[in-house]
């Protein structure tokens, strides 16, 4: 394909996977906007006016950008994981398959629906936060980064979890067993510096706590983690899930016979 | 100049260890309309999946007009237009949508395909259903999104796996006469389909695959020319006589106005006709009893087996 065919098969990927979120945007944008505000007053309001400070900011301060990268998360990777799998289930991925589309190109288009819907996600759920407390970025750049690259690793974990998903039932595993979990522990809710320091060490196996480290540096400036390293670890774990995820696509494994 | 399509060697284990293709060899000509018939679990699908990607083969050769498969899918793939025996579209989606993302999907801008969307689903008597969910069409209607949708990028090669399963008789008349009008106008077609006279109709030429194996590659009237024997059913104007007994032929009397009989290769049906009608029948109409292609595939797949 020339380079301008391969831009019209990208963005029609894109066209189709906007509008497929966007028609149920019930299902898919306003749960998290009803879900984060909730948190937000119990855990920021209610409950956050009794602990006070953490981290040198008022807790509700300290929470909100752990709850908006948690939005992210799940929004990019819910997106890309029923879609890609909702197409190897009604087979419409052939459609993609038999068509001369690059790889890179399918993987781009999937990853792009996923990245958007996390990002519009984040507005919603900033905008909500809004209502709650003072919001300040420290640096827009870091800000920017740490979404892009967020959306885009959870977007690839989306398509690999659904190239060996053979059920919509194991679609629901990962996000329920491995990435809520990892998420309560990433640090949203708490300081690393409460914990032990054994717990303080096995957290840094968490990528979690990069993510969500790196987004309050970017809008607080505090973060447990060093920023330089916590980038570094988000690009490390970007670079292996697109080099995985391409593998899949390449090979056909659980796509072709 | 290079076959529309042409296989050598083509094999395919499956990793239950089923080896659905013994090593198929092909080849079907620019403009052709061919046939692929075999039984169920014969390899027809399988080789349409290799053919199309789908499948990845275990040996072999594939070449798309003149592009080996190994060598550059891509390239292959804008040659061929797939209909596949299974419906795999989305059903939540509205039937322009669904050819709009396979035009994008082939790098044709939105322009172009929004044309070629109003003519195929004209041609198809789509039209009037453009905006309708997927969900919401009949099968027969479902089967002619699935042919629009692999004619939209106008390939030269249309791979059609039983397109006409479950499609009522008016409407897969006018699909053939569609699919003939492509053809006249340059497309080559291979066709699998279980209607036998469907085959017979509409294909010059013809493979049977039988177990993984290409039993035999030929034209339609080459295959029908080693055809034995046929059997008529013959109509009389008259009640027909007791004794109906011709000689020469081997004819039976199945009701009082129906006579079933035996034509051996060589045997002149005319000279049946006179004889009938010295002993007083008046024969007013007459047919197979069963489709010639029919009695050839079974004979084949029955010697094959």
């Amino acid at each position: 394909m020339t380079p301008y065919e391969q831009w019209v098969a990208l963005l029609t990927l894109m066209r189709k996977e906007i509008r497929r979120y966007t028609r149920i945007w019930s299902q898919t944008l306003l749960p998290s906007a009803i879900t984060m505000s909730l948190y937000f007053l119990i855990f920021g309001n209610l409950i956050g006016s009794r602990i006070g400070e953490m981290g040198g900011v008022s807790y509700m301060e300290f929470v909100v950008p752990g709850l908006i990268m948690m939005a992210i998360v799940t929004n990019s990777y819910a997106n890309v994981v029923s879609s890609f799998f909702g197409s190897k289930f009604n087979n419409s991925i052939e459609e993609l398959l038999v068509s001369p589309t690059p790889n890179h190109i399918i993987l781009l288009g999937f990853v792009t629906g996923g990245v958007s819907r996390g990002m519009l996600v984040a507005v919603i759920v900033t905008v909500v936060a809004s209502l709650f407390v003072d919001l300040h970025i420290h640096s827009y750049g870091v800000v920017i980064a740490v979404v892009a690259m967020t959306s885009i690793l959870f977007s690839l974990c989306g398509l690999i979890n659904a190239v060996f998903a053979n059920t919509f039932d194991d679609i629901n595993i990962v996000p329920t067993f491995v990435l809520t979990p990892l998420t309560y522990l990433g640090g949203v809710f708490y300081s690393l510096e409460l914990l032990p320091d054994f717990w303080a060490s096995v957290s840094q196996a968490n990528p979690l706590v990069y993510v969500v480290n790196a987004f309050r540096y970017g809008m607080l400036g505090v973060s447990d983690v060093s920023v330089g390293f916590a980038f570094a670890m988000i690009g490390a774990f970007t670079l292996v899930a697109y080099w995985y995820a391409a593998y899949l696509i390449r090979t056909g494994r659980r796509l072709r016979t | 100049m290079s076959p529309a399509l042409e296989i050598i060697g083509l094999e395919k284990t499956y990793a239950n260890g089923l080896q659905a293709l013994k090593g198929i060899d092909l080849r079907v000509e620019n403009g052709d309309f061919f046939a692929l018939l075999g039984p169920n679990g014969a390899g027809k699908s399988t080789t349409i999946g290799v053919i199309c990607s789908l499948v990845n083969k275990s040996a072999g050769t594939v070449r798309v007009k003149g592009v080996d498969i190994d060598e550059n899918f891509p390239a292959a793939k804008r040659h061929l237009g797939v209909v596949p025996q299974e419906f795999n579209f989305n059903v939540f989606e509205i039937v322009e949508d669904i050819l709009i993302h396979q035009a994008g999907y082939y790098g044709i801008p939105l322009k172009t395909a929004l044309q070629r969307i109003d003519l195929y689903l004209e041609k198809l008597g789509l039209a009037d259903k453009r905006h309708t969910r997927a969900r919401m069409l009949s099968g027969g209607m479902k089967r002619r999104l699935m042919i629009a949708r692999a004619l939209i990028h106008e390939p030269s090669v249309l791979i059609l796996d039983e397109p006409t399963a479950g499609v009522d008789i008016e409407m897969r008349r006018s699909m053939y006469e569609f699919l003939r009008e492509i053809n006249a106008a340059g497309t080559t077609i291979i066709l699998t389909t279980h209607y036998l006279e469907e085959a017979e109709s509409l294909c010059r030429n013809i493979a049977i695959i039988n177990h993984g194996k290409i039993v035999t590659n030929t034209s339609i009237k080459n295959l029908l020319r080693e055809l034995h024997r046929e059997i008529f059913i013959l109509d009389s104007r008259e009640p027909l006589p007791q004794d109906l007994a011709v000689d020469g032929f081997t004819v039976s009397r199945k009701d009082d106005y129906c006579i079933e009989a035996q034509i051996e290769q060589g045997q002149d049906l005319a000279e049946l006709m006179a004889r009938l009608h010295n002993k007083g029948v008046s024969i007013i109409s007459m047919r197979n009893r069963e489709n010639r292609l029919e009695q050839m595939f079974v004979s084949l797949l029955e010697q094959a087996s």
